[in-house]
């Protein structure tokens, strides 16, 4: 009746995975419990799960990040504590527990913090950026993002049903066949990045077709903000490459169900395979991470330094070049596997050709800031405090791609400091920046400086202080994904990580205050963001007010040039006058759906039916899914209509306040 | 959200179709899966033969499946050549190059890694534990 599923499941002899799950269980409970006694369902229901509207599915995207980075950052804890402990002892973590941890830490801060932090930032600034209503296709884009939850959701109940993957966040047969992986764990794996993989591909569908299609008046190509380029290449990069991460794991997945031996030890199977698949989707997977946060970087450094970006061709140039190298290096993840000089060279040599872009666009920021005014708000330090930091990951990044270089340190802790150097010096750091900078276009108010402050301080010293170590251990021989180890020379580096992580964590934490004192303090006149421009933007976003109405522009602007609304503002300014007051007409919004929850909803049956073998399960949850679709393939009631008055009321007030600061600034 | 596409008169938006009347989209439709069917038939066909040359089957048989290709991109898809579809053969363009790097590539690599790191077979694996 219920497959594998046993009450054996629950780990009632491990405490500490137990009592972590309990406490998230209660507490989700609980914030259940308060929003349905409050009332706030209603509500919740209608203005966001069921929600079509991007600004507010970007939101719900970062949220599941910030979320999910939350968790994986307790992770990333237990394991340093572990390494600072486990010398010459057992530490406190089994290694069947240990290597559970570090499979799901890594799997989780790739999918379910670095993959919708970026697209969440994408789905929210994209069609403001292009100056139109929605993405191109507003239902798809709420599946994509329950799915995606879906997949963050199953992650987290092998946390106290079953258990997870053991075997790295890239799970590589042998180990993953039935024959050594016989749990449950690989499944849970298999079947939640399955599900959100849909999930991505659906989003990355949507944004490519938005950036080609939907574009208001007078946004050529050449026009569009280096953000929605970047976005472009990065869902360019989405289709391309998700489909051979979809179907290699479903490979696995064919190997571990049904017998088959794609990657198994005998009948013909080629583990080599695998690893070459993987990696033909995981070297642009890096890439779809770190091209939005290039993106945003690329944003804020001109907002803050009063000039426009230098040089916006050669940053087109090198997105568009990074997005074809990047499918071009995918062999440098395993030069050791033995496939040869001529193979290895050819592949190592691309490798450092895809410095060259990337050096492209750090001179660019840094001519942009040379001769600027630059004023150091938070999402300002976050970008020159990657500048700094990305530089190092890529140079070590060059050092291993020199295949002689790498036999020495591949899957060294050298390794482990390279990726978290750019991942986290670049999309992490990224998303934060993107985050604090678009935060007031999406809410109306700003977030706390001195928090935000010291929230970067404290993450800048403690992401050198955790993984600058690594590399020193990684010389000495140390590998990744020690669960105790016998080497003294390594102890003194793995303490001294173990307190940067302190420092990054307070980091976190202080930024976790930040947003708690910001929204108390919302409507304090530092912070309440009342034109809708708080930072002296240049892009289309900030021509509306904040938070922008759900139809983003009471009438598509018309764009003259780079920077479009730079050269409104510059105008309005020179005569003190804003522009003539529009003709006002009704506005076509489309209506809300529940079709991505309850998809998103039959998909969780699913994927946990199919991890736990319960075969009527699983036809439930397809069928339901199913049906979901067909029926609102059927719906034939779309849209609703906002009448011009609305809109001309919502309008007018924000050119009222826009009129209000412009006088202020002529009188000062 | 109508507005939208007047700004973009030779670009249509996903989900509109020109107008053209049912008759000759239905002429369309038929004739490619006509010759859809007739290709895959001819596979089929090819594949069980002994009227030809046996090792140029293979190639007859890639042949085959590009055609079909062309045919569901002519007919389903409906590429074209004129001004409206740039950016659909942009996509194309950009699906080949990406097919040829991961499939040419993953042939070089996997042939290089055969070569260089075969099974080892039963005898030897008992000479390796001695
Ligand atoms: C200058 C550009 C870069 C070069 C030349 C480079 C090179 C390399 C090489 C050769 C490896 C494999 C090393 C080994 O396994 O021994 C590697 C691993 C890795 N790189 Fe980079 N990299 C670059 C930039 C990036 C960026 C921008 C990211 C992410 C945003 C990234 C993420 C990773 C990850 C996640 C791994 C290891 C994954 C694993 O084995 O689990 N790299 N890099
Ligand atoms: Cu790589």
């Amino acid at each position: 009746m219920l497959g594998k599923l046993t009450w054996a499941a629950i780990p009632f002899d491990q405490p500490i995975p137990l009592t972590v799950g309990a406490g998230v269980l209660v507490v989700l409970l609980a914030v259940i419990a308060w929003v349905v006694i409050a009332g706030h369902l209603p509500y919740l229901w209608r203005e966001w799960i069921t929600s079509v509207d991007h600004k507010r599915i970007g939101v719900m995207y970062c949220l599941l990040a910030l979320v999910m980075l939350l968790r994986g950052g307790s992770d990333a804890i237990m394991m340093r504590a572990q390494q600072a402990i486990a010398f010459h002892s057992q530490g406190y973590l089994p290694p069947e527990h240990y290597n559970q941890i570090f499979s799901a830490h890594g799997t989780i801060m790739i999918f379910f913090v670095g993959m919708p932090f970026v697209i969440g930032l994408m789905n929210f600034v994209v069609p403001l950026q292009l100056g139109v209503r929605d993405v191109a296709f507003p239902t798809l884009n709420s599946v994509g993002f329950w799915l995606t939850a879906t997949g963050a959701l199953l992650v987290n109940i092998s946390l106290v049903v079953g258990e997870f993957a053991r075997t790295g966040w890239l799970p590589y047969p042998p180990l993953s066949e039935l024959t050594y992986s016989p749990g449950v764990g690989v499944d849970y794996y298999l079947w939640s990045l399955e599900i959100s993989g849909v999930g991505t591909l659906v989003a990355g569908i949507n944004l490519v077709t938005t950036v080609l299609k939907l574009r208001t008046k007078g946004m050529t190509y050449l026009r569009m903000p280096v953000f929605c380029w970047t976005t472009l290449a990065a869902n360019l990069l989405i289709i391309a490459a998700f489909p051979i991460l979809t179907a290699t794991l479903a490979m696995l997945i064919l190997d571990r169900y049904l017998g088959f031996h794609f990657f198994t030890n005998e009948a013909g199977g080629n583990v080599m395979m695998f690893m070459n698949l993987i990696w033909a989707w995981g070297h642009p997977e890096v890439y779809i991470l770190v091209l939005p946060a290039f993106g945003i970087y690329s944003e804020i450094v001109p907002a803050f330094s009063g000039k426009p970006l230098f040089g916006y061709r050669s940053m087109v140039m090198a997105t568009m070049a990074i997005c074809i190298i990047s499918f071009c290096v995918w062999l440098h993840h395993f030069f050791t596997m033995g496939a040869g000089p001529n193979v290895n060279a050819i592949f190592g040599i691309a490798s450092m050709i895809i410095a060259v872009p990337t050096g492209v666009k750090i001179y660019n920021w840094l001519f942009t800031m040379y001769g600027g005014r630059i004023r150091f708000a938070t999402p300002m330090m976050w970008s020159v405090g990657f500048m700094v930091t990305f530089i190092i990951g890529g140079l070590t990044g060059v050092l291993v791609a020199v295949p002689p270089a790498d036999f020495l340190l591949h899957n060294s802790m050298f390794l482990i400091a390279h990726f978290h150097n750019v991942i986290i010096g670049g999309v992490l750091f990224g998303a934060f920046a993107g985050y604090t900078y678009w935060f007031p276009k999406a809410f109306g108010f700003r977030l706390h400086e001195g928090w935000g402050k010291a929230g970067f301080w404290f993450t800048l010293t403690g992401f050198y202080l955790t993984f600058f170590p690594l590399y020193a251990a990684g010389f000495l021989g140390m590998t990744r994904r020690m669960q105790h180890y016998d080497v003294a020379e390594w102890r003194p580096w793995m303490i001294a990580a173990g307190v940067g992580m302190v420092l990054l964590s307070i980091g976190v934490l202080s930024q976790v205050v930040q947003l708690v004192v910001s929204i108390r303090d919302r409507n304090s006149v530092s912070l309440r963001d009342v034109t809708g421009d708080p930072w002296d933007g240049r892009s289309l976003e900030w021509s509306t007010a904040s938070p922008p109405p759900v139809f983003n522009f009471a009438v598509l602007p018309d764009v003259e040039g780079e920077d479009a609304y730079w050269k409104i503002k510059s105008r309005a300014r020179e005569q003190g006058l804003l522009r003539r007051e529009p003709e006002y007409r009704d506005i076509e919004m489309p209506r809300n759906s529940p079709t991505g929850f309850v998809c998103a909803f039959f998909a969780t049956i699913m994927g946990f039916a199919l991890i736990w073998h319960i075969w009527w399960m699983v036809a439930l949850g397809g069928v339901g899914a199913f049906a979901t679709f067909v029926a609102f393939a059927w719906r034939d009631h779309d849209e609703y209509v906002i009448p011009a008055a609305e809109v001309a009321r919502i309008d007018r007030a924000n050119r009222e306040a826009r009129l209000a600061a412009l006088r202020a600034r002529s009188a000062a | 959200m109508s507005d939208q596409h007047l700004h973009h008169p030779i670009d249509l938006a996903p989900g509109d179709e020109e107008e053209v009347r049912v008759g000759p989209r239905l002429v369309g439709y038929f004739t490619g899966f006509g010759l859809a069917v007739l290709l895959t038939a001819t596979s089929f066909f090819v594949a069980g033969t002994h009227l030809v040359w046996q090792p140029s089957i293979p190639v007859a048989l890639v042949v085959l499946a590009i055609a079909q290709m062309g045919v569901h991109l002519v007919f389903f898809i409906h590429i074209t050549t004129d001004p409206d579809n740039t950016n659909n053969i942009l996509a194309l363009a950009f699906g080949l190059l990406i097919v040829f790097l991961v499939v040419g590539g993953s042939l070089w690599i996997m042939s290089n890694l055969n070569q260089n790191m075969p099974m080892p077979s039963m005898d030897q694996l008992m000479q390796m534990q001695r």
